[in-house]
C-alpha cells in the first residue's frame, strides 16, 4: 500500500516536470527572436518533456495496471531522432540565410549548405529575399 | 480517493491544459514565421506535443492500446521533419 502512494507520488511529479518543460519550450518557441535561438528551445521538449510524460505513463502501467517497458522504445527514438532534425533545421536557416552565415571558406567557393544547384537558381534568386525578416 | 490520488489527477488535468496551450503556441509561431526554418520547427514541436498528448490520454484512460498510435506518430514526425527539410535544401526529396 505505502508502495502504491510512493509510485503515485512519482507519477504526479513526472507529469508536472514534463508540463514545466512543455511549457517552457513553446514560450521559448513563440518568444526569442532569431531563428537560431528559437531553434534551442522546443528540442528540450522533445527530450525532457516527453521523456518525462513516457516516464509517468511506465510508473502508471507498473502500478496500476500489469506493467510495461514499451515506452522506452519511443523514448530510445525520440532521444535518437531529436537531434538529426534539429541539425536539418539548422541546416535550412543557414541555407535561407535566416541567420548569420559562416565566413566563406579559405580554398572553394561557397559552403555546400549555403549552395544552391545549377537549375534552381533563379527559383532561389527571387524566393530567398521575401523571407528574410 | 487518497491525497497522492488527488495530486495525480490535479497533475494530469495540468498537463493536459499545458500541452494544449504549448500546441496553441507553436500554432502561432507556424502562422507567424517569419522564415522556413521557423516553420518547420513548429511542425516538429507540434507532432512531439501530439504525442506528449497521446501519452497523457493514455494514462488517463490507463489503457495500452496509445502506445503503438504514439511510436506511429513519432516516426511519422521525423521522415516529414526530414523530408520538409531536405526539399528546401535540395529541392528534391530522393534525389
Amino acid at each position: 500500500m505505502s508502495g502504491e502512494i510512493i509510485m503515485t507520488y512519482a507519477i504526479a511529479i513526472s507529469l508536472l516536470v514534463g508540463a514545466i518543460f512543455a511549457l517552457v519550450g513553446a514560450i521559448g518557441l513563440l518568444k526569442f527572436n532569431d531563428s537560431m535561438t528559437r531553434l534551442h528551445a522546443p528540442t528540450k521538449v522533445g527530450t525532457v518533456g516527453i521523456g518525462a510524460f513516457l516516464l509517468a505513463s511506465m510508473l502508471h502501467s507498473f502500478t496500476y495496471g500489469e506493467g510495461s517497458m514499451h515506452e522506452l522504445l519511443i523514448m530510445a527514438f525520440l532521444f535518437v531522432t531529436a537531434p538529426i532534425s534539429a541539425n536539418f533545421m539548422a541546416k535550412v536557416n543557414i541555407h535561407r540565410r535566416a541567420c548569420d552565415t559562416p565566413p566563406s571558406p579559405p580554398r572553394d567557393d561557397t559552403w555546400s549548405t549555403l549552395n544552391v544547384p545549377e537549375e534552381d537558381k533563379h527559383v532561389s534568386d527571387t524566393a530567398a529575399p521575401s523571407h528574410r525578416i | 480517493m487518497s491525497f497522492a490520488t488527488q495530486l495525480m489527477d490535479v497533475a494530469l488535468i495540468i498537463a493536459f491544459v499545458v500541452a494544449v496551450l504549448a500546441q496553441i503556441m507553436s500554432m502561432i509561431r507556424l502562422v507567424l514565421g517569419p522564415s522556413t526554418g521557423d516553420r518547420i520547427l513548429a511542425l516538429d514541436t507540434m507532432v512531439v506535443n501530439a504525442i506528449g498528448l497521446i501519452v497523457l490520454l493514455g494514462i488517463a484512460q490507463g489503457v495500452r492500446i496509445y502506445f503503438e498510435v504514439s511510436l506511429i506518430i513519432a516516426m511519422l514526425g521525423f521522415v516529414s521533419t526530414v523530408a520538409y527539410a531536405r526539399f528546401v535544401l535540395r529541392g528534391d526529396i530522393i534525389e
